[in-house]
């Protein structure tokens, strides 16, 4: 019982219901939300530090016990996903006061992006499999009109396609909830684990169950064959939502495999797990390939999110300790270094107007701090050593040599490889060359601004891979929740 | 009964299909509302339909029926009224701005800069 997990939920929907209410007032909008933000990284930090020393906390809405009321759990897995959650909200709102424009800001933009993060630090949180539900369509609807705001014609078209997409994969999971339901009986997660390791025989149904989540969840966080939403979508907003959904969106739905398959549909591994196994290779595979063969640079970076999907979710189907310890480390650094070079190549486009590679280069004669900002990026989302990307790969990759899948585990070393290319593809195209080309005045583009929450991120990210020595604990707790669900069932349902 | 029931998800499930894979807009929105009634009936069926008492505290210790499904429903369908809403409102107003609610006409990323 602790007030605390809820508060990462509470705090950004009273901002936003606060700021429905000062719609035309956009500065007070402004910093009313950056504030709102802070105190959501301090409450998330008391979170990760109550957990860490005290064990999973959760909270009974109403005080109805646990398998028949709310439940909302924060093992270390949630509370660092909402810490890092957090932390991305408040960089991406800084960024968006100086570059979303007062016409957005005016059309409710800010509490929209609160909603966002309800929505995202409650599906992190609940213990509920119908809340995760609720949680997801408030994230969605929120996402919805993110994409929208702003109403230009590729944004309405490719939010049409969005919707449709997410509409059928929502419809799809209440189905599959209906059905783990007819069978279970409860919709507690601790409890719907328990019941199934009761099951002696296990039925077909739950295959079929597993599977349907798997659709569900690899919609949300495009895998292989269902990414093909993506690259489109996250291509028409503007930057800084572009950061948001590329950050926490698809990371939603890798969080809600790795629960589901971690508590729920782990005593057959047979065919699920090698269906996992094969599909995040394939989902490797397909984003290195797009990340190297668009010359855009916002196409480079979302195929790039695929490609860290990919890699994940190898951890995940192999199931073993160190290759989740590496997936979880993977998830961290890849929300806060995603975000990081989306912010990035934001200001590289707001400073060239253009985001087609082939038409400029040598910004390192006028830009040369953003430049080394974007480099420091780079080899981390590459996993260079001692930079944040190389603990988690590396782990994964152990992992995986650990338990006999030597093919996916090369597949993955080579494919860093070609990640590095795509992003040094960047580095070399528009940053290295002559300058012979004008660029819009220096002084009209206010790009410094813009440059203080990338550099917070990039901080925190270099800061996380020299630091994960110190981080290493925190990560190990969170595995061992997912290994083992009974410290999940005991900690939720108190026997 | 739920036989019955069943075919009457199945036909919802058909319906919305034929409807989401026609070309026009509101066709596709009129099919993701009968997906959601679809899958609301299912999770209806799953529960149990009505077998025992109303599900009120009652002494003689009958079986009362599960009253949770309708409860998860209620939930379903006021976000599927939201989410149909604002497809309504997308629909129109794009329909408005790109003069189309062919969805072949929205095809490919042309246009992407």
């Amino acid at each position: 019982m602790n007030n605390l997990v809820v508060l990462p939920i509470f705090v950004p929907l009273l901002t936003a219901v606060i700021l429905m209410f000062f719609s035309k007032n956009v500065s007070l909008q402004r910093w009313v939300s950056v504030g709102a933000s802070l105190l959501t990284v301090i409450v998330a930090v008391l979170l990760v530090r109550t957990v860490s020393i005290d064990g999973i906390q959760t909270l009974d809405i109403g005080s109805w016990p646990a398998p028949f009321g709310i439940t909302l759990v924060s093992d270390m897995l949630s509370a660092l996903l909402v810490l890092t959650t957090s932390v991305i909200g408040f960089a991406v709102i800084l960024y968006s006061i100086y570059s979303i424009g007062i016409e957005r800001e005016r059309h409710f933009y800010y509490p929209i992006v609160q909603f966002l993060l309800v929505g995202v630090n409650g599906a992190f949180t609940t213990g509920d499999i119908f809340n995760l539900f609720v949680f997801f369509e408030v994230m969605l609807m929120a996402s919805y009109v993110l994409l929208v705001l702003g109403g230009t014609k590729i944004q309405l078209r490719e939010t049409i396609k969005y919707l449709t997409v997410n509409v059928i994969s929502s419809s799809l999971f209440v189905i599959a909830i209906a059905y783990l339901y007819s069978i279970v009986g409860t919709l507690n997660m601790a409890h719907i684990s328990q019941r199934i390791a009761e099951i002696e025989n296990m039925p077909g149904i739950l295959t079929v169950i597993a599977i349907l989540f798997l659709i569900v969840f690899g919609l949300k966080g495009a895998i292989f064959p269902l990414y093909f939403w993506m690259p489109g979508s996250y291509y028409a907003p503007p930057i800084p939502v572009m950061a948001l959904l590329g950050a926490l969106l698809t990371k939603v739905g890798i969080y809600s495999i790795a629960r589901t398959y971690s508590l729920f549909f782990y005593h057959d591994q047979s065919y699920t797990h090698e269906l996992l196994l094969v599909l995040a290779v394939v989902t490797v595979l397909i984003g290195v390939v797009g990340s190297i063969a668009y010359w855009d640079v916002k196409k480079i970076i979302i195929y790039n999110i695929i490609t860290a999907i990919g890699v994940i979710l190898y951890g995940i189907s192999i199931a073993t300790t160190t290759s989740m310890t590496g997936s979880v480390y993977y998830l961290l650094h890849d929300m806060i270094i995603k975000a990081a070079l989306f912010l990035l190549i934001g200001i590289i486009i707001k400073i060239t107007g253009t985001s087609n590679l082939k038409k400029f280069h040598g910004l390192i004669n006028d830009y040369p701090v953003l430049t080394w900002v974007y480099f420091i990026a780079a080899i981390s989302l590459a996993g260079i050593p001692p930079f944040s990307g190389f603990v988690g790969k590396w782990l994964v990759i152990q992992g995986g040599m650990g338990s006999g899948e030597f093919l996916g585990s090369v597949i993955i070393l080579i494919t860093s490889l070609l990640v590095l290319y795509s992003v040094m593809k960047i580095f070399i195209h528009g940053f290295w060359g002559e300058k012979d080309q004008q660029f819009a005045d220096k002084e009209s583009v206010s790009y410094k601004k813009l440059l203080v929450p990338a550099i917070i991120l990039v901080a925190i990210s270099v800061l996380y891979g020299f630091g994960s020595e110190f981080v290493y604990p925190y990560v190990s707790q969170a595995v061992e929740t997912l290994m083992n669900p009974e410290i999940y069932i005991e900690a939720v349902l108190k026997e | 009964m739920e036989i019955l029931m069943a075919i009457l998800i199945g036909f919802l499930f058909a319906s919305a299909t034929y409807l989401l894979l026609s070309k026009s807009i509101l066709r596709m929105i009129i099919g993701t509302g009968l997906l959601s009634h679809g899958a609301h009936l299912l999770i209806l069926t799953m529960g149990g339909l009505k077998k025992g008492a109303v599900p009120l505290v009652n002494e003689e210790g009958v079986p009362v029926t599960d009253p949770l499904p309708q409860a998860l429903i209620l939930t379903a369908i006021v976000i599927s009224f939201g989410v149909t809403a604002l497809f309504l409102v997308l629909a129109y107003r794009s329909f408005q701005e790109l003069g189309t609610d062919n969805m072949d006409e929205l095809r490919g990323t042309d246009g992407n800069e």
